[in-house]
């Protein structure tokens, strides 16, 4: 492994130690706290919004998030691991078959909502196993 | 007046600090740099290290060179520099320098070749501004505009930015703060950018305009000769 990889994933490990970076994927609603300092205190402060884009790109890994504040879209980039981020939850899971959602931005409304994932119970490999004995 | 040392450029990455300010450090390797050479007051009318860094195939060392390895007892080197100390601070012959030879914190200036970019353009090479797109100008886009006056000078006076060669210079950047060290590794992480390509050898010395107090003298593997 190339000395600048082990530097990242040794940051990128213990960032996973002071907290969870959960699986989410564009198109999934995702709700970070961010520590904000206000002169000497510090506070967190939350951000919910629709995943438009992520940056798989090791300790540099990025994700932008998209919300309607009081009816004006707003996007912001949050790097993956920095420790100022306190929290990442995932709030829904979206379908979407696109990487990247920019095409959001110039809908409005009921056209750009992102229709729920449906859970089924994972059985795509007892299906191809029936498919492989027939 | 310590020793610098020769680093090797491994390439750029990003490091968080504790508050979570993202830092862009280069990672800078140090492979078994050792003194070389001492040279003298009396004998060469200067006092200097000379440091070597890297390993060197013997099969590619004449025959010179490997007796002067041999003489300070240390495997050949691929790159060896020399740098001025002051006389309380020479170290003997085949004294390691780690990289905790410098401190967190404190400031260096690095120096290497720059990355070569052959015959430049004025644009590219002193960021002039180009001729127009339109109204009139054709096919010199991206040329610098006039060079000078008319009859009086009659001369375009010297210095005056044009097109040439760009790049592959020896220079120094510096005041960059060291953000990490790791002995064990031999890495050295600064702020901000160094000239060169990965791979590149550079010369690391502490900075001369941001000095720092209780640095390891005259490294952190050899006691100061008294």
């Amino acid at each position: 492994m190339s000395i600048i990889k082990e530097l990242e994933n040794k940051q990128i490990q213990e960032m996973q130690k002071l907290r969870a970076v959960p699986e989410f994927r564009p198109g999934d609603n995702v709700r970070v706290g961010v520590k904000v300092i206000e002169g000497e205190k510090e506070r967190v402060q939350f951000f919910e919004g629709v995943c438009v884009a992520r940056r798989m790109a090791g300790i540099n890994s990025s994700f932008t998030l998209r919300k309607i504040s009081y009816g004006e879209g707003v996007e912001r980039l949050f790097p993956l691991y920095s420790p100022r981020l306190t929290e990442i939850t995932v709030t829904r899971r979206g379908d979407v078959r696109r990487a990247k959602l920019f095409y959001l931005r110039g809908l409005t409304g009921k056209a750009a909502r992102i229709t729920e994932k449906m859970q089924f119970n994972d059985n795509t490999a007892a299906v191809a196993a029936a498919e492989k004995t027939e | 007046m310590r020793t610098g040392l020769i680093a090797q450029k491994v390439g750029m990455t990003q490091y968080f600090q504790q508050d979570g300010t993202p830092l862009p450090v280069t990672v800078l390797k140090i492979d078994s740099c050792q003194v070389v050479a001492v040279k003298t007051q009396d004998k060469d009318g200067y006092v200097a290290l000379q440091l070597g860094v890297g390993k060197a195939k013997v099969k590619n060392v004449t025959k010179q060179l490997r007796g002067h390895f041999a003489k300070a007892k240390v495997e050949p080197k691929r790159k060896v520099a020399e740098f001025r100390v002051s006389p309380d601070a020479v170290i003997t012959p085949g004294t390691e320098i780690t990289a905790d030879h410098f401190m967190v914190g404190q400031f260096v200036d690095v120096s290497g070749i720059t990355i070569g970019r052959g015959f430049a353009g004025a644009m590219k090479r002193h960021g002039f501004g180009g001729l127009r797109a339109t109204h009139g100008v054709s096919v010199s886009h991206r040329s610098h505009g006039s060079t000078g006056n008319r009859q009086d000078p009659g001369r375009v006076f010297p210095g005056k930015r044009m097109a040439g060669h760009m790049g592959q210079t020896r220079i120094t950047v510096q005041n960059l703060q060291v953000v990490m060290t790791d002995k064990e590794k031999g890495l050295v992480l600064v702020k901000g950018a160094v000239p060169g390509c990965e791979g590149g050898y550079l010369i690391v010395r502490d900075a001369i305009k941001r000095t720092h107090k209780d640095l390891p003298f005259p490294t952190s593997t050899a006691q100061a000769a008294s």
